[in-house]
């Protein structure tokens, strides 16, 4: 606001609200005992008559006093306020005014009406005009078809998204302390600045409530890490996305899904989160199928590939844990991964039958005569991690076992081995040394003559997780991309309110 | 006129990154290669070498000088220092994608 507040009271009203109709005689009786008041009016200047209003059509006495209610008496002094009233109550207005014997006849109490400011449609046109909010606007006439202005741009995934308005986008700034210029990452593949403004922006695109927001900014942070490398997950021809693995009691306080259908649909916080961080990649970073994002086939979690890991029900530690997060710390961890491969063992009531079945699963990522290029997530469902935890089984133990099972001779894996022209190319002469601790002499021992024995995965390589619903003996095996310094290294960022 | 009917139009905010396309003219190209660098680039896809290495021996047999330079991974952009090696030390350069 321009000018400070007149000294004395100053009344707000609307003259569509049957309470200020109620006391705009009192408002004259003040006026007349001596008050220093002035009547400022949200909707007809001239009421309430005979009490020269302000005219504050334009709401901005009534935005910069942060109104909710009218009528609204508030006490100034020094051009500061100092005490506020909302609706009518005489022995509340006799108070605040010092004046006794107000509103004859009137009744004792009456709710106020809703400020003007507070109107939804009004809130809008408010917000685009006083907010500070600095991205262009875009301006579509009334008869303009929102959902279809935003696909003739480019600016979805292929589905509608809820049309950003700058007073969604100032709700969903609310859902985090930072600022709304603050620059989050560098987006590729043209590496602009994502601030926070152009995030809230596209999560209101992608349908996220204000309270995800904190989870969307960790995971454009994590992705936009060199280790993760989103622009080079984003170029590959490979089927890979951004798989966003969320930790914490923020999963349980938004209402993240980690139980029935995890990794499906129907979830509004993992739909979304995902979702945005695909619409920050695509609207920010420049990142289109067809352009820089060149996948022969993608995978449907490109529109969105967002869990949370059932921690309640857990035969383990979190995940967040393992990465060196504090309990109670909430994370995501950012995965670059294809789509979940089911695996079935209805049978296996002992931990290493089990083992065995998910390590066949394990090697068909990428191929199974491929090995040490990819990593892989294992989400084991609950009625699998209920064989582990009755064997007493940690997670290091099953990652350990899987390892080795993963383990291949070479001579089964190398090109052109079992009929099939496609594997590792790597000589046996030269693997240990290249490869250090991570190959192995096979049985035989060392004599040159022995089998060498190469790992499918790396320890750091074979995240495991514990997610799903309580009936079905499955698990499921997300396939990685190029792994480590070639490719994309798992990242884990605190979410930060 | 009340705000909430004052207008015919509705905002909205732009989610892009308001970037505007800067455009580039190509470098001029040589008439001939003759005296020329020939920068060989390979992006370390596999059998790019393959490639660079054939290209490499039918420039040096017309007399041409070539260098060969390697980015630390195809996934990633070529590290700034990189190019501004082969934009100094080269006249042309030849950079191999395969698989």
């Amino acid at each position: 606001m321009g000018t400070p507040l007149p000294e004395g009271i100053v009344a707000v009203v609307k003259a569509d609200c049957p309470t200020c109709q109620l006391v705009a005689p009192v408002l004259g009786e003040l006026r007349a005992a001596g008050v220093a008041l002035t009547v400022f009016t949200q909707d007809d200047p001239a009421f309430p008559a005979g009490l020269d209003p302000v005219d504050d059509t334009g709401l901005d006495v009534s935005v910069a006093l942060d109104l909710d209610t009218v009528p609204t008496l508030v006490k100034v002094e020094g051009g500061v306020e100092v005490d506020r009233l909302m609706g009518w109550s005489r022995p509340h207005w006799e108070k605040f005014t010092g004046v006794g014997s107000l509103g004859d006849g009137l009744p004792e109490y009456r709710p106020g009406c809703g400020s003007l400011t507070v109107d939804p449609e009004v809130m809008e046109r408010l917000a685009a005009r006083s907010t500070g909010l600095r991205s262009r606007r875009l301006e579509l006439a009334r008869l303009e078809d929102e959902a279809e202005a935003f696909f003739e741009r480019g600016w979805t995934d292929g589905l509608p998204v809820v049309p950003p308005t700058p007073a969604r986008v100032l709700r969903m700034l609310e859902g985090t302390t930072r600022a709304a210029d603050e620059v989050v990452a560098s987006v590729g593949p043209d590496f602009a600045d994502c601030t926070v403004e152009k995030a809230a922006v596209n999560a209101v695109m992608a349908g996220c409530k204000p309270e995800y927001f904190p989870v969307v900014l960790a995971a454009v942070e994590a992705a936009c890490t060199d280790e993760f490398n989103m622009h080079g997950l984003l170029c590959t021809t490979w089927f890979s996305g951004p798989v966003i693995i969320v930790n914490g009691p923020i999963t349980r306080e938004i209402g993240m899904n980690s139980g029935v259908n995890a990794l499906g649909q129907g979830n509004r916080a993992n739909a979304t989160i995902g979702r945005a961080l695909q619409l920050i990649v695509r609207n920010i970073g420049g990142g289109r199928p067809g352009e820089i994002d060149r996948s022969t086939l993608g995978a449907p979690g490109k529109y969105t590939f967002c869990f949370a890991e059932d921690e309640v029900n857990s035969p383990w530690e979190p995940l967040s844990v393992e990465r060196g997060f504090a309990e109670g710390a909430s994370t995501v961890t950012l995965f670059a991964g294809d789509g979940p491969r089911g695996m079935c063992d209805q049978k296996s009531r002992e931990p290493e039958s089990l083992a065995r079945s998910i390590a066949w699963q394990l090697d068909s990522v990428w191929h199974p005569k491929l090995v040490m290029l990819t990593d892989a997530v294992l989400v084991v469902a609950p009625e699998h991690g209920r064989v582990f935890r009755e064997a007493g089984w940690s997670k290091a133990r099953l990652r350990e076992r899987l390892l080795e099972l993963t383990t291949k001779p070479l001579s089964e894996i190398t090109v052109g081995a079992n009929g099939c022209a496609e594997g590792m190319t790597i000589q046996a002469g030269a693997v240990k040394g290249a490869l250090g601790s991570a190959v192995g002499d096979g049985p035989g021992g060392g004599d040159g003559a022995a089998e060498v024995f190469i790992p499918k995965f790396f320890p750091d390589g074979l995240l495991i997780v514990h997610a799903g619903g309580s009936a079905g003996l499955f698990s499921a095996v997300i396939g990685g991309w190029a792994r480590g310094a070639i490719g994309s290294s798992p990242v884990t960022r605190e979410v930060k309110q | 006129m009340s705000p909430a009917t004052d207008s015919d139009v509705r905002v909205y905010l732009d989610p892009t990154s308001e970037r505007t396309t800067i455009t580039r003219t190509l470098a001029e190209r040589p008439a001939s290669l003759e005296g020329k660098v020939v920068g060989l680039l390979d992006i370390i896809k596999p059998r790019g070498d393959v490639f660079l290495d054939r290209l490499e021996t039918l420039l040096n047999q017309r007399g041409l000088q070539t260098l060969r330079f390697r980015k630390p991974t195809f996934t990633k952009v070529a590290p700034v220092d990189l190019r501004h090696e082969i934009a100094t030390k080269c006249d042309v350069v030849v950079e191999a994608l395969a698989d």
